[in-house]
């Protein structure tokens, strides 16, 4: 095959639309006769509402309708649970509009729908909303305590879910052991912050009974078969539309109120309705994650062999759980990272408190993992009396031991976590030669002559990617065009996939990528999959698409020696045509073929008219169109994983603190990732810096501030520091590549990895940059003000 | 609300348009003229997002009224290519340096540095140099460094000979 374009670096197809301003965010659709959509929002964490009266609202000039809870009729209802669980004593979701309760700053109350969003902001300040506050739920081991107050009146308790699993025989472990000891490790609530809030858009067509929906959500299909469902709307005839989004980051994938009453408003109304998030909306109103407190154990051998671990963990849900467990089940079986831990228990609950819900953000769970056990590492490391990276080479998983089966311990899609591949060792060898490591400790000694204090950190991850159930793809050579038309379920956040799976489909159909048109996120173009989350893109749609394509590949290639009377044993496919190996000069092209293999034939150009000079594309006495046969050059493929496929990482930074000021500078940073076989590194390795660049700020910067009362306190840019170009460094990067063995094309995800391992190896280069005073980070992420307390609170060694 | 008549000029072409005054520069362009490159990402004018340039200058739109360009010369994302057609070499740059992916940030970064560029004038900047240019933009997908590269890269095609 003379085109190779799976593992380069292309240059992405998606561009030059963005670059020009011809990106088509929700936001952007034309809609002249839209309405528009704000929300009133629950100043309250928690409190029953005693007046809620829409009256003069529902009078203001320009105001279309103002909603509450008892004009949804029969769509007053609860949100789905999205993922069920039996470790669930009482799973709350929530309405869409509150009923007496509200359970967070930011719950949706009333909705109003008016000629501008100007106007219907102003209306939201005639509705008059009087309440009666309820104590607030806010710390998560309080609420745990005998006698706490409740997140949900109607409910005993804050557990919204509890989970043991084991492994082995830990406590025989810890008989065993040379050496035990406990620590306690906690990470904050953060948020995903694209830099597109959420919208939609939807439009009903009455006489046609058709609803289309421009949704930002990462899971359009889910979308359609809830509206669909809810409304009662034939399942055809509703198209949900995900057209450019900016950035997912798993906040767009769950199921949000808005998300039903603008299609359910369209459809009263009979008009197009629009509602774009702003900022503030988004802090209050979108999904958060990250609060988790580990209390581990630790029995190891007197060579630093870790025989068991006992984690117990508390993890923050917010007001609802609609994800299930999601995020604790991940953070529990990734806990024990790229390493043996023969034997291991874990236990959370999680606990619902009056904020924002919780759901996965990109590393979903594994930051607070990776942060637990890496911090382990380091400690064990000083137990023991070795650096930081024996420890860790004591305890990898070994390539001769993979597939590498933890045991009775299921992940996120039910199955027992098995670690497919991975070259743990060389990896490390890798990032130590990229990040300077031996030569580090000369540096860091020279920095210490001149005042500055300088330290070295490293984490390692392990990522369960690429989950099931399925993901399909339809793939056609276009008859007009001759490119190649790609169509998948799930959808494009940004990461390129209008590239990567038009690699895909090149490398199987002897085209350049540039020629492949991807359509993801589009119900009607392929009505059939899941969605975009758990690093699963490349992996389950990219495999998808290969076995389309080279179902399409040999359909071709049948077509062609009818064509040309040829064996298709004798031709080859290159460069978008079909040609007799040896006699390049007797060729059809890819478009030719795809037309002659629709009998209905037309000629209004030149390609139509030469493919009527070829033979026939079928050799058959009877129909045209032969019993089983179809008409044009196309298939529909679907790949559907046997578990996940385990990609994996080792990073290290090399940070400077500031004693007098609590300030922290990245003064280098290196990675290197295995995401199994490579589409194309460019976007991988985007993809990893711009992980690496939000683990900056899950380490340093980005906290949400939740006062007692349950106030979120810094809901805005302002406040919120998301780091600038100026905060992140500069960053090398090196590729390994291990295949995986579970898929043909060897692929692992890479979407969530950069961000895992931040917070830990910050911790420990932290740590290290401070190792003539006796400190230890446990808690992630600091600020200079915290990072300032602790350095003069440290006694000096 | 009363409104006013306001008249800019934007990519070229004038327009005239009625707006109550309190009518957001980023709202105007994206609704009223349907220009919707620019992107609004906080309203707060923080993230950088709706970023153009008003007589020459980077500016915010979501912290200006319309009112207030009122006789202005407005650039947008959308008027940066050559009229005949392709990319400018910053649009171009952002493209061979990987310096985007979700693309929402990108035309507040493209229009903050096609600003920077035009007072530099030069190809030998420094990456702490371009950092500190282009601080003004967040950026949640790319970890800025790609970034950086195509600025750098977009003033060694726009002025290396120079």
């Amino acid at each position: 095959m003379s085109t190779r374009v799976f593992g380069k670096p292309i240059r992405r197809n998606e561009d030059e639309r963005l670059l020009t301003g011809l990106g088509s965010y929700v936001d952007d659709i034309s809609a002249p006769t839209a309405v528009h959509v704000a929300f009133l929002r629950s100043p309250e964490a928690h409190a029953r509402i005693v007046k809620l009266d829409v009256n003069r609202a529902r009078g203001h000039p320009g105001v279309v309708a103002v909603y509450t809870h008892t004009d949804l009729g029969e769509h007053d209802i609860e949100l789905p649970l999205m993922i069920p669980h039996p470790c669930m004593p009482y799973p709350k979701t929530q309405r869409l509009l509150a009923h007496d309760e509200v359970h967070y700053v930011g719950q949706t109350i009333a909705m109003v729908v008016a000629e501008s969003r100007y106007v219907a902001e102003d209306a939201l300040e005639l509705i008059e909303l009087d309440y009666d506050p309820l104590p607030a739920v806010v710390d998560i081991e309080a609420a745990l305590e005998d006698g706490a107050s409740t997140t949900h009146t109607d409910s005993p308790g804050n557990v919204g879910a509890h989970l043991e699993q084991k492994v082995g025989d830990p406590d025989a472990a810890f008989r065993e052991a040379d050496i035990v000891f406990s620590e306690r490790y906690s990470i904050e609530r953060s948020a995903g912050m694209a830099m597109e809030t959420r919208g939609v858009l939807a439009d009903y067509d009455a006489r046609t009974q058709e609803l289309t929906v421009w949704d930002t959500t990462q899971a359009p299909l889910t979308i359609k078969g809830s509206l669909g469902s809810l409304f009662g709307i034939p399942y055809n005839k509703v198209r949900v539309k995900q057209p450019d989004i900016g950035g997912g980051f798993g906040t767009k994938v769950m199921f949000y109120p808005d998300e039903v009453l603008v299609p359910w408003a369209a459809i009263q109304l009979e008009r197009p309705v629009k509602y774009i998030e702003d900022r503030i909306e988004h802090f209050i109103g979108s999904a958060h994650e990250r609060k988790q407190i580990h209390d581990i154990e630790v029995a190891a051998t007197a060579d630093g062999v870790v025989l068991g671990l006992r984690d117990r963990f508390v993890h923050d849900t917010g007001a609802y759980i609609p994800y299930g467990i999601a995020v604790a089940q991940v953070a529990a079986t990734q806990l024990p990272g790229p390493y043996r831990v023969p034997n291991f228990s874990v236990e959370f609950t999680a606990v619902y408190t009056n904020t924002v819900p919780v759901t996965p953000y990109r590393g979903c769970g594994r930051p607070q993992a990776c942060m637990v056990i890496e911090r382990v590492m380091d400690r064990l490391a000083t137990e023991v009396g070795v650096d930081r990276v024996e420890i860790r080479r004591r305890n990898y998983i070994q390539p001769e031991e993979f597939p590498y089966q933890r045991g009775d311990i299921l992940f996120a899609d039910g199955l027992p976590v098995t670690i497919d591949s991975g070259q743990y060792d060389k990896q490390l060898d890798l990032l130590l030669e990229t990040i300077g490591w031996e030569d580090f400790p000369a540096e860091k000694e020279r920095a210490r002559a001149e005042g500055r204090h300088l330290g070295i950190g490293l984490a390692n991850y392990v990522e369960g990617t690429g989950l099931g159930p399925y993901e399909g793809a339809h793939v056609q050579i276009e008859p007009t065009t001759g490119k190649v038309w790609v169509a998948t379920g799930l959808t494009s956040i940004g990461q390129g996939l209008e590239t990567t799976l038009a690699q895909v489909a090149a490398e199987e159909l002897g085209v350049e990528a540039h020629d492949v048109l991807v359509v993801t996120g589009d119900t009607q173009a392929m009505p059939w999959g899941v969605a975009t989350f758990a690093s699963r893109a490349a992996v389950v749609s990219g495999n998808a698409v290969a076995v389309a394509a080279l179902e399409v590949r040999k359909k071709a290639l049948g077509y062609a020696a009818n064509m040309l009377e040829a064996a298709t044993d004798d031709l080859e496919l290159a460069d978008g045509k079909i040609f007799v190996r040896g006699a390049p000069e007797r060729h059809v092209t890819l478009k030719q073929v795809a037309i002659a293999s629709n009998p209905l034939r037309y000629a209004f150009d030149d390609d139509a008219r030469a493919a009527t000079q070829f033979a026939p594309a079928r050799r058959a006495d009877g129909p045209q169109l032969p019993p089983g046969d179809e008409p044009g050059l196309e298939a529909t493929g679907y790949y559907s994983p046997p578990h996940a496929t385990w990609a994996s990482g080792a990073h290290a930074a090399v940070v400077e603190v500031d004693l007098a000021t609590g300030e922290l500078t990245y003064v280098r940073y290196a990675a290197v990732h295995d995401c199994g076989t490579v589409i194309n590194p460019m976007i991988v390795e985007g993809q990893v810096m711009g992980g690496v660049a939000q683990g900056i700020g899950g380490s340093f910067y980005e906290r949400m501030a939740y006062d007692d009362t349950g106030q979120l306190r810094n809901a805005s840019f302002m406040d919120f520091l998301v780091p600038y170009a100026t905060e992140v460094p500069a960053m090398r990067l090196e590729h390994l590549e291990t295949p995986s063995p579970l898929n043909p094309k060897g692929i692992k995800g890479a979407g969530e990895a950069g961000c895992i391992p931040v917070p830990a190896l910050t911790a420990s280069a932290i740590d290290d940059a401070l190792s003539d005073l006796d400190i230890t980070i446990r808690d992630m992420p600091l600020d200079p003000c915290s990072l300032k307390a602790i350095i003069d609170a440290a006694p000096t060694r | 609300m009363s409104s006013r008549s306001v008249t800019v000029t934007v990519n070229g072409s004038t327009f005239e348009r009625e707006v109550e005054p309190r009518l957001l520069l980023s709202d105007f362009l994206r609704h009223d003229v349907g220009l919707t490159g620019t992107h609004v990402g906080c309203e707060h004018g923080v993230c950088g997002c709706c970023t153009v340039r008003v007589d020459g200058e980077a500016v915010r739109s979501c912290l200006m009224f319309a009112v207030q360009a009122d006789g202005a010369e407005i650039l947008t994302v959308e008027g940066l290519a050559p009229a005949e057609g392709g990319m400018h070499p910053i649009q171009e740059a952002f493209k061979e340096c990987h310096g985007l992916q979700c693309g929402f940030c990108t035309p507040g970064f493209v229009m903050a540095a096609s600003a920077y560029l035009d007072e530099q004038q030069r190809a030998d900047l420094t990456d702490e140099e371009v950092r500190e240019a282009i601080s003004g933009n967040l950026c949640r997908c790319t970890g800025y460094q790609n970034i950086v590269e195509a600025v750098k890269y977009a003033a060694k095609t726009m002025y290396g000979d120079s």
